[in-house]
Protein backbone atom coordinates (compact mmCIF):
# COMPACT_ATOMS: atom_id res chain seq x y z
CA UNK A 1 0.00 0.00 0.00
CA UNK A 2 1.57 3.24 -1.13
CA UNK A 3 1.18 6.25 1.16
CA UNK A 4 2.06 9.86 0.24
CA UNK A 5 2.93 12.11 3.19
CA UNK A 6 2.77 15.86 2.53
CA UNK A 7 4.43 18.09 5.13
CA UNK A 8 6.76 21.08 4.89
CA UNK A 9 8.80 19.76 7.83
CA UNK A 10 11.48 17.48 6.37
CA UNK A 11 11.94 15.60 9.64
CA UNK A 12 8.57 13.86 9.38
CA UNK A 13 10.22 11.63 6.78
CA UNK A 14 12.64 9.72 9.05
CA UNK A 15 9.90 9.74 11.70
CA UNK A 16 7.42 7.91 9.47
CA UNK A 17 10.09 5.59 8.14
CA UNK A 18 11.09 4.55 11.67
CA UNK A 19 7.59 4.36 13.09
CA UNK A 20 6.58 2.06 10.25
CA UNK A 21 9.90 0.26 10.21
CA UNK A 22 8.40 -3.23 10.64
CA UNK A 23 5.57 -2.60 8.20
CA UNK A 24 7.99 -1.29 5.59
CA UNK A 25 10.30 -4.29 6.01
CA UNK A 26 7.40 -6.65 5.60
CA UNK A 27 6.27 -4.61 2.54
CA UNK A 28 2.88 -3.91 4.03
CA UNK A 29 3.32 -0.21 3.34
CA UNK A 30 5.49 2.02 1.22
CA UNK A 31 6.06 5.72 1.79
CA UNK A 32 6.68 8.65 -0.49
CA UNK A 33 7.04 12.25 0.63
CA UNK A 34 6.29 15.73 -0.66
CA UNK A 35 7.26 18.97 1.10
CA UNK A 36 4.56 21.16 -0.39
CA UNK A 37 1.13 20.99 -2.00
CA UNK A 38 2.64 21.85 -5.37
CA UNK A 39 5.18 19.03 -5.09
CA UNK A 40 2.42 16.63 -4.06
CA UNK A 41 0.30 17.50 -7.11
CA UNK A 42 3.26 16.99 -9.46
CA UNK A 43 3.90 13.64 -7.85
CA UNK A 44 0.24 12.64 -8.14
CA UNK A 45 0.13 13.47 -11.87
CA UNK A 46 2.51 10.54 -12.39
CA UNK A 47 1.46 8.14 -9.70
CA UNK A 48 -2.09 8.82 -8.55
CA UNK A 49 -3.05 5.31 -9.60
CA UNK A 50 -0.58 3.76 -7.18
CA UNK A 51 -1.25 5.95 -4.19
CA UNK A 52 -3.86 4.57 -1.84
CA UNK A 53 -3.59 7.06 0.99
CA UNK A 54 -2.54 10.68 1.20
CA UNK A 55 -1.64 12.16 4.59
CA UNK A 56 -1.39 15.92 4.32
CA UNK A 57 -0.52 18.69 6.73
CA UNK A 58 -2.91 21.64 6.48
CA UNK A 59 -0.63 24.50 7.51
CA UNK A 60 2.01 24.79 4.86
CA UNK A 61 3.46 27.85 3.20
CA UNK A 62 2.16 28.33 -0.33
CA UNK A 63 -0.58 25.87 -1.19
CA UNK A 64 -2.33 24.83 1.99
CA UNK A 65 -3.47 21.29 2.71
CA UNK A 66 -7.08 22.32 2.14
CA UNK A 67 -6.25 23.66 -1.33
CA UNK A 68 -4.33 20.49 -2.09
CA UNK A 69 -7.35 18.46 -1.01
CA UNK A 70 -9.61 20.48 -3.32
CA UNK A 71 -7.22 19.92 -6.24
CA UNK A 72 -7.00 16.19 -5.52
CA UNK A 73 -10.78 15.85 -5.51
CA UNK A 74 -11.09 17.85 -8.74
CA UNK A 75 -8.13 16.43 -10.66
CA UNK A 76 -8.28 12.75 -9.71
CA UNK A 77 -11.91 11.70 -9.48
CA UNK A 78 -11.39 8.36 -11.26
CA UNK A 79 -12.46 5.56 -8.95
CA UNK A 80 -11.20 4.49 -6.62
CA UNK A 81 -10.31 8.02 -5.40
CA UNK A 82 -7.36 8.10 -2.96
CA UNK A 83 -8.15 8.25 0.74
CA UNK A 84 -7.09 11.64 2.09
CA UNK A 85 -6.43 12.26 5.78
CA UNK A 86 -5.72 15.81 6.92
CA UNK A 87 -3.27 16.49 9.73
CA UNK A 88 -3.11 19.74 11.66
CA UNK A 89 -1.84 21.29 14.86
CA UNK A 90 -5.05 23.32 15.04
CA UNK A 91 -7.60 20.66 15.89
CA UNK A 92 -10.57 23.00 16.25
CA UNK A 93 -14.09 22.47 14.98
CA UNK A 94 -13.82 25.07 12.23
CA UNK A 95 -10.72 23.46 10.76
CA UNK A 96 -12.31 20.02 11.01
CA UNK A 97 -15.51 21.15 9.29
CA UNK A 98 -13.61 22.85 6.49
CA UNK A 99 -11.52 19.74 5.84
CA UNK A 100 -14.53 17.42 5.86
CA UNK A 101 -16.55 19.77 3.60
CA UNK A 102 -13.75 19.76 1.05
CA UNK A 103 -13.86 15.98 0.94
CA UNK A 104 -11.35 14.71 3.51
CA UNK A 105 -11.85 11.11 4.66
CA UNK A 106 -10.39 11.69 8.10
CA UNK A 107 -8.91 14.36 10.32
CA UNK A 108 -5.92 13.84 12.60
CA UNK A 109 -4.29 16.25 15.02
CA UNK A 110 -0.63 16.80 15.80
CA UNK A 111 1.16 15.38 17.68
CA UNK A 112 0.30 12.40 15.57
CA UNK A 113 -0.75 9.26 17.44
CA UNK A 114 0.97 6.63 15.32
CA UNK A 115 -0.76 3.71 17.04
CA UNK A 116 -4.12 5.23 16.19
CA UNK A 117 -2.92 5.79 12.61
CA UNK A 118 -1.87 2.16 12.34
CA UNK A 119 -5.31 1.05 13.56
CA UNK A 120 -6.95 3.22 10.90
CA UNK A 121 -4.68 1.76 8.19
CA UNK A 122 -5.88 -1.74 9.03
CA UNK A 123 -9.44 -0.79 8.16
CA UNK A 124 -8.50 0.52 4.70
CA UNK B 1 0.81 147.18 38.58
CA UNK B 2 3.29 146.97 41.37
CA UNK B 3 1.35 144.31 43.28
CA UNK B 4 1.52 141.65 40.54
CA UNK B 5 4.33 139.73 42.18
CA UNK B 6 2.51 139.68 45.53
CA UNK B 7 -0.67 138.60 43.78
CA UNK B 8 1.23 135.90 41.96
CA UNK B 9 2.82 134.66 45.22
CA UNK B 10 -0.61 134.70 46.91
CA UNK B 11 -2.25 132.81 44.06
CA UNK B 12 0.62 130.34 43.87
CA UNK B 13 0.26 129.49 47.55
CA UNK B 14 -3.50 129.01 47.11
CA UNK B 15 -3.08 126.96 43.98
CA UNK B 16 -0.57 124.58 45.51
CA UNK B 17 -2.70 124.29 48.61
CA UNK B 18 -5.71 123.35 46.48
CA UNK B 19 -3.73 120.94 44.35
CA UNK B 20 -2.52 118.91 47.33
CA UNK B 21 -5.78 119.09 49.24
CA UNK B 22 -6.63 115.43 48.85
CA UNK B 23 -3.13 114.04 49.05
CA UNK B 24 -0.87 112.96 51.88
CA UNK B 25 1.03 116.24 51.61
CA UNK B 26 -1.96 118.26 52.72
CA UNK B 27 -1.50 117.76 56.43
CA UNK B 28 2.19 118.57 56.36
CA UNK B 29 2.02 121.76 54.27
CA UNK B 30 -1.38 123.19 55.21
CA UNK B 31 -0.14 125.72 57.74
CA UNK B 32 2.95 126.82 55.81
CA UNK B 33 0.93 127.40 52.63
CA UNK B 34 -1.75 129.26 54.51
CA UNK B 35 0.90 131.54 55.98
CA UNK B 36 2.56 131.85 52.54
CA UNK B 37 -0.76 133.09 51.16
CA UNK B 38 -1.08 135.63 53.99
CA UNK B 39 2.45 136.99 53.86
CA UNK B 40 2.15 138.79 50.42
CA UNK B 41 -1.04 140.57 51.59
CA UNK B 42 0.64 141.59 54.80
CA UNK B 43 3.78 142.76 53.01
CA UNK B 44 1.70 144.72 50.49
CA UNK B 45 -0.18 146.51 53.28
CA UNK B 46 3.07 147.30 55.09
CA UNK B 47 5.14 148.50 52.12
CA UNK B 48 2.45 150.13 50.00
CA UNK B 49 2.21 152.98 52.50
CA UNK B 50 5.92 153.34 53.12
CA UNK B 51 7.62 152.80 49.81
CA UNK B 52 7.18 154.15 46.30
CA UNK B 53 5.54 151.88 43.73
CA UNK B 54 8.98 151.01 42.40
CA UNK B 55 10.15 150.01 45.87
CA UNK B 56 7.14 147.75 46.33
CA UNK B 57 7.90 146.22 42.92
CA UNK B 58 11.41 145.28 44.03
CA UNK B 59 10.32 143.91 47.42
CA UNK B 60 7.46 141.95 45.84
CA UNK B 61 9.83 140.61 43.16
CA UNK B 62 12.39 139.54 45.75
CA UNK B 63 9.71 137.95 47.93
CA UNK B 64 8.29 136.02 44.99
CA UNK B 65 11.79 134.88 44.00
CA UNK B 66 12.56 133.66 47.54
CA UNK B 67 9.18 131.93 47.75
CA UNK B 68 9.75 130.13 44.46
CA UNK B 69 13.29 129.13 45.38
CA UNK B 70 12.05 127.81 48.73
CA UNK B 71 9.33 125.73 47.10
CA UNK B 72 11.73 124.43 44.47
CA UNK B 73 14.00 123.08 47.20
CA UNK B 74 11.15 120.92 48.56
CA UNK B 75 11.05 117.34 47.28
CA UNK B 76 7.29 117.30 47.81
CA UNK B 77 6.71 119.98 45.13
CA UNK B 78 8.81 118.42 42.34
CA UNK B 79 5.68 118.04 40.24
CA UNK B 80 5.06 121.83 40.36
CA UNK B 81 8.44 122.73 38.79
CA UNK B 82 6.89 123.87 35.50
CA UNK B 83 4.47 126.15 37.31
CA UNK B 84 7.21 127.54 39.55
CA UNK B 85 9.51 128.23 36.61
CA UNK B 86 6.70 130.14 34.92
CA UNK B 87 7.07 132.80 37.65
CA UNK B 88 10.65 133.77 36.77
CA UNK B 89 9.67 136.20 33.96
CA UNK B 90 7.44 138.06 36.40
CA UNK B 91 10.22 138.12 39.03
CA UNK B 92 12.63 139.52 36.42
CA UNK B 93 10.12 142.01 34.99
CA UNK B 94 9.16 143.24 38.47
CA UNK B 95 12.67 143.64 39.85
CA UNK B 96 14.07 145.20 36.63
CA UNK B 97 11.12 147.60 36.39
CA UNK B 98 11.56 148.51 40.07
CA UNK B 99 15.32 149.09 39.79
CA UNK B 100 14.94 151.10 36.57
CA UNK B 101 12.14 153.13 38.21
CA UNK B 102 14.29 153.91 41.23
CA UNK B 103 17.51 154.72 39.38
CA UNK B 104 16.40 156.24 36.03
CA UNK B 105 13.15 157.83 36.87
CA UNK B 106 12.91 159.92 33.68
CA UNK B 107 13.78 156.96 31.49
CA UNK B 108 11.17 154.91 33.28
CA UNK B 109 8.57 157.67 32.86
CA UNK B 110 9.25 157.69 29.14
CA UNK B 111 9.03 153.89 28.76
CA UNK B 112 6.50 153.23 31.51
CA UNK B 113 3.96 151.63 29.21
CA UNK B 114 6.61 149.19 27.96
CA UNK B 115 7.53 148.15 31.54
CA UNK B 116 3.89 147.78 32.44
CA UNK B 117 3.28 145.69 29.37
CA UNK B 118 6.28 143.52 30.22
CA UNK B 119 4.90 142.91 33.74
CA UNK B 120 1.43 142.21 32.37
CA UNK B 121 2.82 139.85 29.81
CA UNK B 122 4.94 138.09 32.45
CA UNK B 123 1.88 137.83 34.73
CA UNK B 124 -0.27 136.47 31.91
CA UNK B 125 2.51 134.03 31.04
CA UNK B 126 2.02 132.32 34.41
CA UNK B 127 -1.65 131.64 33.60
CA UNK B 128 -0.86 130.60 30.09
CA UNK B 129 1.70 128.14 31.41
CA UNK B 130 -0.73 127.05 34.08
CA UNK B 131 -3.47 126.20 31.62
CA UNK B 132 -1.12 124.34 29.31
CA UNK B 133 0.52 122.52 32.20
CA UNK B 134 -2.93 121.63 33.52
CA UNK B 135 -3.71 120.09 30.16
CA UNK B 136 -0.37 118.36 30.16
CA UNK B 137 -0.97 117.08 33.67
CA UNK B 138 -4.38 115.82 32.68
CA UNK B 139 -2.83 114.16 29.69
CA UNK B 140 -0.10 112.79 31.90
CA UNK B 141 -2.63 111.51 34.38
CA UNK B 142 -4.56 109.85 31.61
CA UNK B 143 -1.40 108.29 30.29
CA UNK B 144 -0.45 107.13 33.76
CA UNK B 145 -3.86 105.63 34.29
CA UNK B 146 -3.63 103.89 30.94
CA UNK B 147 -0.13 102.75 31.84
CA UNK B 148 -1.32 101.29 35.14
CA UNK B 149 -4.15 99.63 33.33
CA UNK B 150 -1.75 98.15 30.77
CA UNK B 151 0.65 97.06 33.47
CA UNK B 152 -2.16 95.32 35.30
CA UNK B 153 -3.14 93.61 32.06
CA UNK B 154 0.47 92.61 31.38
CA UNK B 155 0.82 91.25 34.92
CA UNK B 156 -2.40 89.29 34.57
CA UNK B 157 -1.32 87.97 31.19
CA UNK B 158 2.13 87.06 32.51
CA UNK B 159 0.59 85.17 35.40
CA UNK B 160 -1.67 83.39 32.95
CA UNK B 161 1.21 82.49 30.66
CA UNK B 162 3.34 81.28 33.57
CA UNK B 163 0.51 79.07 34.68
CA UNK B 164 0.03 77.78 31.16
CA UNK B 165 3.74 77.08 30.92
CA UNK B 166 3.65 75.10 34.15
CA UNK B 167 0.62 73.21 32.98
CA UNK B 168 2.32 72.45 29.67
CA UNK B 169 5.42 71.20 31.43
CA UNK B 170 3.23 68.91 33.50
CA UNK B 171 1.52 67.72 30.35
CA UNK B 172 4.83 67.06 28.63
CA UNK B 173 5.92 64.98 31.61
CA UNK B 174 2.66 63.05 31.52
CA UNK B 175 3.02 62.57 27.78
CA UNK B 176 6.52 61.22 28.18
CA UNK B 177 5.32 58.77 30.78
CA UNK B 178 2.41 57.79 28.55
CA UNK B 179 4.74 57.37 25.59
CA UNK B 180 6.93 55.00 27.57
CA UNK B 181 3.82 53.07 28.56
CA UNK B 182 2.59 52.98 24.99
CA UNK B 183 5.89 51.64 23.73
CA UNK B 184 5.67 48.89 26.32
CA UNK B 185 2.06 48.23 25.30
CA UNK B 186 3.01 48.09 21.66
CA UNK B 187 5.62 45.48 22.56
CA UNK B 188 3.02 43.51 24.48
CA UNK B 189 0.50 43.90 21.66
CA UNK B 190 2.96 42.50 19.15
CA UNK B 191 3.75 39.75 21.64
CA UNK B 192 0.02 39.00 21.71
CA UNK B 193 0.03 38.75 17.93
CA UNK B 194 2.96 36.43 18.21
CA UNK B 195 1.57 34.15 20.88
CA UNK B 196 -0.27 31.86 18.50
CA UNK B 197 2.71 31.81 16.16
CA UNK B 198 5.01 31.05 19.04
CA UNK B 199 2.74 28.27 20.30
CA UNK B 200 2.73 26.74 16.84
CA UNK B 201 6.47 27.16 16.43
CA UNK B 202 7.17 25.55 19.77
CA UNK B 203 4.60 22.79 19.34
CA UNK B 204 6.26 21.55 16.16
CA UNK B 205 9.74 20.96 17.60
CA UNK B 206 8.20 19.54 20.78
CA UNK B 207 6.23 17.05 18.71
CA UNK B 208 9.45 15.99 17.05
CA UNK B 209 11.22 15.68 20.39
CA UNK B 210 8.42 13.48 21.71
CA UNK B 211 8.07 11.44 18.55
CA UNK B 212 11.75 10.84 18.01
CA UNK B 213 12.35 9.84 21.63
CA UNK B 214 9.36 7.46 21.56
CA UNK B 215 10.43 5.88 18.30
CA UNK B 216 13.98 5.58 19.60
CA UNK B 217 12.75 3.57 22.56
CA UNK B 218 10.96 1.22 20.19
CA UNK B 219 14.09 1.00 18.06
CA UNK B 220 16.19 0.02 21.04
CA UNK B 221 13.80 -2.85 21.77
CA UNK B 222 14.00 -3.91 18.14
CA UNK B 223 17.77 -3.64 18.21
CA UNK B 224 17.89 -5.92 21.23
CA UNK B 225 15.69 -8.40 19.38
CA UNK B 226 17.98 -8.27 16.33
CA UNK B 227 21.04 -8.75 18.51
CA UNK B 228 19.40 -11.71 20.22
CA UNK B 229 18.79 -13.16 16.75
CA UNK B 230 22.41 -12.44 15.93
CA UNK B 231 21.61 -10.09 13.02
CA UNK B 232 24.37 -7.63 13.80
CA UNK B 233 24.04 -5.85 10.48
CA UNK B 234 20.43 -4.93 11.17
CA UNK B 235 21.27 -4.06 14.78
CA UNK B 236 23.96 -1.67 13.57
CA UNK B 237 21.58 -0.08 11.10
CA UNK B 238 19.08 0.47 13.90
CA UNK B 239 21.81 1.93 16.13
CA UNK B 240 22.68 4.40 13.34
CA UNK B 241 19.02 5.39 13.17
CA UNK B 242 18.90 5.91 16.93
CA UNK B 243 21.97 8.09 16.78
CA UNK B 244 20.37 10.13 14.03
CA UNK B 245 17.21 10.44 16.11
CA UNK B 246 19.11 11.70 19.11
CA UNK B 247 20.61 14.39 16.91
CA UNK B 248 17.14 15.31 15.72
CA UNK B 249 15.89 15.51 19.31
CA UNK B 250 18.76 17.81 20.14
CA UNK B 251 18.13 19.92 17.03
CA UNK B 252 14.43 20.39 17.74
CA UNK B 253 15.07 20.97 21.43
CA UNK B 254 17.40 23.80 20.51
CA UNK B 255 14.86 25.13 18.04
CA UNK B 256 12.24 25.42 20.79
CA UNK B 257 14.85 26.88 23.11
CA UNK B 258 15.70 29.57 20.56
CA UNK B 259 12.05 30.48 20.13
CA UNK B 260 11.49 30.84 23.85
CA UNK B 261 14.64 32.94 24.15
CA UNK B 262 13.51 35.12 21.27
CA UNK B 263 10.11 35.57 22.88
CA UNK B 264 11.67 36.61 26.17
CA UNK B 265 13.95 39.00 24.37
CA UNK B 266 11.03 40.50 22.55
CA UNK B 267 9.00 41.23 25.67
CA UNK B 268 11.94 42.39 27.74
CA UNK B 269 12.60 46.12 27.92
CA UNK B 270 15.30 46.80 25.40
CA UNK B 271 18.82 46.81 26.78
CA UNK B 272 19.91 49.06 23.90
CA UNK B 273 23.17 47.18 23.70
CA UNK B 274 24.37 46.56 20.17
CA UNK B 275 25.93 43.20 19.55
CA UNK B 276 27.19 41.37 16.48
CA UNK B 277 24.07 39.72 15.13
CA UNK B 278 23.11 37.43 12.30
CA UNK B 279 20.33 39.36 10.64
CA UNK B 280 19.27 36.34 8.58
CA UNK B 281 18.45 34.33 11.71
CA UNK B 282 16.29 37.12 13.09
CA UNK B 283 14.57 37.72 9.76
CA UNK B 284 13.79 34.02 9.30
CA UNK B 285 12.55 33.57 12.86
CA UNK B 286 10.19 36.55 12.87
CA UNK B 287 9.02 35.80 9.32
CA UNK B 288 7.64 32.46 10.45
CA UNK B 289 6.32 33.78 13.77
CA UNK B 290 4.43 36.59 12.06
CA UNK B 291 2.95 34.18 9.54
CA UNK B 292 1.80 31.65 12.07
CA UNK B 293 0.54 34.45 14.31
CA UNK B 294 -1.82 35.62 11.59
CA UNK B 295 -2.61 32.08 10.49
CA UNK B 296 -3.74 31.20 13.99
CA UNK B 297 -6.08 34.16 14.08
CA UNK B 298 -7.60 33.58 10.68
CA UNK B 299 -7.51 29.99 9.45
CA UNK B 300 -8.58 30.90 5.94
CA UNK B 301 -5.39 32.87 5.48
CA UNK B 302 -2.50 31.51 3.52
CA UNK B 303 0.47 33.01 1.79
CA UNK B 304 3.55 31.97 -0.07
CA UNK B 305 6.59 32.73 2.05
CA UNK B 306 9.77 33.44 0.12
CA UNK B 307 13.07 34.04 1.88
CA UNK B 308 16.07 35.13 -0.20
CA UNK B 309 18.67 35.50 2.52
CA UNK B 310 22.23 36.27 1.48
CA UNK B 311 24.33 33.44 3.00
CA UNK B 312 27.42 35.69 2.91
CA UNK B 313 25.86 38.31 5.16
CA UNK B 314 28.40 39.32 7.81
CA UNK B 315 27.40 39.81 11.45
CA UNK B 316 26.32 43.39 12.01
CA UNK B 317 26.22 45.45 15.17
CA UNK B 318 22.59 45.96 16.11
CA UNK B 319 20.25 45.70 19.09
CA UNK B 320 18.76 42.33 18.09
CA UNK B 321 15.40 42.58 19.84
CA UNK B 322 14.80 46.09 18.51
CA UNK B 323 15.59 45.25 14.89
CA UNK B 324 13.62 42.03 15.37
CA UNK B 325 10.65 44.12 16.45
CA UNK B 326 10.98 46.25 13.31
CA UNK B 327 11.06 43.19 11.07
CA UNK B 328 8.13 41.64 12.92
CA UNK B 329 6.20 44.84 12.35
CA UNK B 330 7.04 44.87 8.63
CA UNK B 331 6.08 41.20 8.25
CA UNK B 332 2.83 41.66 10.14
CA UNK B 333 1.99 44.62 7.92
CA UNK B 334 2.87 42.67 4.78
CA UNK B 335 0.72 39.70 5.78
CA UNK B 336 -2.08 42.07 6.73
CA UNK B 337 -1.85 43.75 3.32
CA UNK B 338 -1.99 40.52 1.32
CA UNK B 339 -4.77 39.26 3.53
CA UNK B 340 -6.81 42.42 2.91
CA UNK B 341 -6.30 42.03 -0.83
CA UNK B 342 -7.26 38.35 -0.65
CA UNK B 343 -10.50 39.32 1.07
CA UNK B 344 -11.41 41.88 -1.61
CA UNK B 345 -10.05 40.19 -4.75
CA UNK B 346 -10.48 36.60 -3.57
CA UNK B 347 -10.34 33.69 -6.03
CA UNK B 348 -7.19 33.63 -8.09
CA UNK B 349 -5.07 35.98 -5.99
CA UNK B 350 -1.93 34.31 -4.70
CA UNK B 351 -0.71 36.12 -1.59
CA UNK B 352 3.05 36.32 -1.51
CA UNK B 353 5.42 37.85 1.00
CA UNK B 354 9.15 37.93 0.42
CA UNK B 355 12.06 38.84 2.63
CA UNK B 356 15.50 39.32 1.18
CA UNK B 357 18.86 40.37 2.59
CA UNK B 358 22.00 41.44 0.78
CA UNK B 359 25.15 43.46 1.19
CA UNK B 360 25.38 46.62 -0.91
CA UNK B 361 28.65 48.48 -0.46
CA UNK B 362 28.98 49.35 3.19
CA UNK B 363 25.36 48.65 4.00
CA UNK B 364 23.03 45.74 4.51
CA UNK B 365 19.71 45.94 2.74
CA UNK B 366 16.65 44.11 4.00
CA UNK B 367 13.59 44.17 1.76
CA UNK B 368 10.15 43.06 2.88
CA UNK B 369 7.99 42.86 -0.22
CA UNK B 370 4.36 41.90 -0.54
CA UNK B 371 1.87 41.78 -3.41
CA UNK B 372 -0.90 43.11 -1.21
CA UNK B 373 -3.23 46.07 -1.34
CA UNK B 374 -0.47 48.71 -1.46
CA UNK B 375 -0.41 52.11 0.20
CA UNK B 376 -2.63 54.84 -1.28
CA UNK B 377 -0.63 57.98 -2.24
CA UNK B 378 -2.83 60.07 0.03
CA UNK B 379 -1.54 58.43 3.19
CA UNK B 380 2.07 57.67 2.19
CA UNK B 381 3.36 60.67 4.11
CA UNK B 382 1.41 59.76 7.20
CA UNK B 383 2.20 56.11 7.78
CA UNK B 384 5.33 56.86 9.81
CA UNK B 385 3.45 59.20 12.13
CA UNK B 386 2.69 57.94 15.62
CA UNK B 387 -0.88 56.68 16.11
CA UNK B 388 -1.59 56.60 12.39
CA UNK B 389 -3.25 53.34 11.49
CA UNK B 390 -5.59 52.10 8.78
CA UNK B 391 -6.65 49.14 10.85
CA UNK B 392 -10.05 49.14 12.56
CA UNK B 393 -10.12 50.59 16.07
CA UNK B 394 -8.62 48.22 18.58
CA UNK B 395 -6.60 46.23 16.04
CA UNK B 396 -3.61 48.48 15.62
CA UNK B 397 -1.84 50.86 17.95
CA UNK B 398 -0.54 53.02 15.11
CA UNK B 399 2.88 52.92 16.72
CA UNK B 400 4.50 50.09 14.79
CA UNK B 401 6.07 52.07 11.95
CA UNK B 402 6.73 55.10 14.08
CA UNK B 403 8.73 52.95 16.50
CA UNK B 404 10.41 51.21 13.57
CA UNK B 405 11.52 54.59 12.28
CA UNK B 406 12.96 55.48 15.69
CA UNK B 407 14.80 52.18 15.92
CA UNK B 408 16.24 52.09 12.39
CA UNK B 409 16.86 55.77 11.66
CA UNK B 410 17.56 57.27 15.07
CA UNK B 411 19.15 54.40 16.97
CA UNK B 412 20.92 52.54 14.14
CA UNK B 413 21.66 55.37 11.69
CA UNK B 414 19.92 53.44 8.93
CA UNK B 415 17.13 54.26 6.49
CA UNK B 416 13.62 53.08 5.76
CA UNK B 417 12.36 53.57 2.21
CA UNK B 418 8.96 52.62 0.92
CA UNK B 419 8.01 51.65 -2.60
CA UNK B 420 4.35 51.07 -3.04
CA UNK B 421 1.72 50.97 -5.74
CA UNK B 422 -1.87 50.90 -4.73
CA UNK B 423 -3.38 47.54 -5.59
CA UNK B 424 -0.03 46.03 -6.59
CA UNK B 425 1.97 45.78 -3.42
CA UNK B 426 4.52 47.34 -1.15
CA UNK B 427 8.23 47.01 -0.46
CA UNK B 428 9.80 48.26 2.73
CA UNK B 429 13.53 48.70 2.20
CA UNK B 430 15.61 48.88 5.36
CA UNK B 431 19.28 49.73 5.09
CA UNK B 432 21.64 49.38 8.03
CA UNK B 433 25.30 50.40 8.09
CA UNK B 434 27.74 47.46 8.20
CA UNK B 435 29.92 49.01 10.87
Amino acid sequence: MKILVVDDEADVQPLFLQRFRKEIRSHEVEFDFAQSGEEALNYLKEKHQEVVLILSDINMPGMSGIELLTHIREDFPTPPPPVVMMITAYGDAENYKQAMDKGADDFLTKPLDFNLLKEKLKTL
Amino acid sequence: MHFFSFLAAFLLALRISRAIKFTALHQKWRMILRISAGVPILLFIIFNERLSDDGVLIVAGIYLLLFIEYLKKQEDFKSFTVLLNAHYPLVAAGIISGIVGVTFDSFYEKWESFFVCAQLAAFSWIFLRLSTSKKQQQELRRINERKDELEAMVAARTAEITQQKNELQETVKELQATQAQLIQQEKLASLGELTAGIAHEIQNPLNFVNNFSEVSMELIEEMEEEMAKGDMEEANAIAADIKQNLEKIRHHGKRADGIVKGMLQHSRASSNIKEPTNLNTIADEYFRLAYHGLRAKDKSFNAELVANLDPNLPLINIVPQDVGRVLLNMFTNAFYAVHQKQKTVGGDFKPRVEVSTKVIGKEVEVIVRDNGSGIPDAIKDKIMQPFFTTKPAGEGTGLGLSLSYDIIVKAHKGHINIESKEGEGTAFIITLPLS
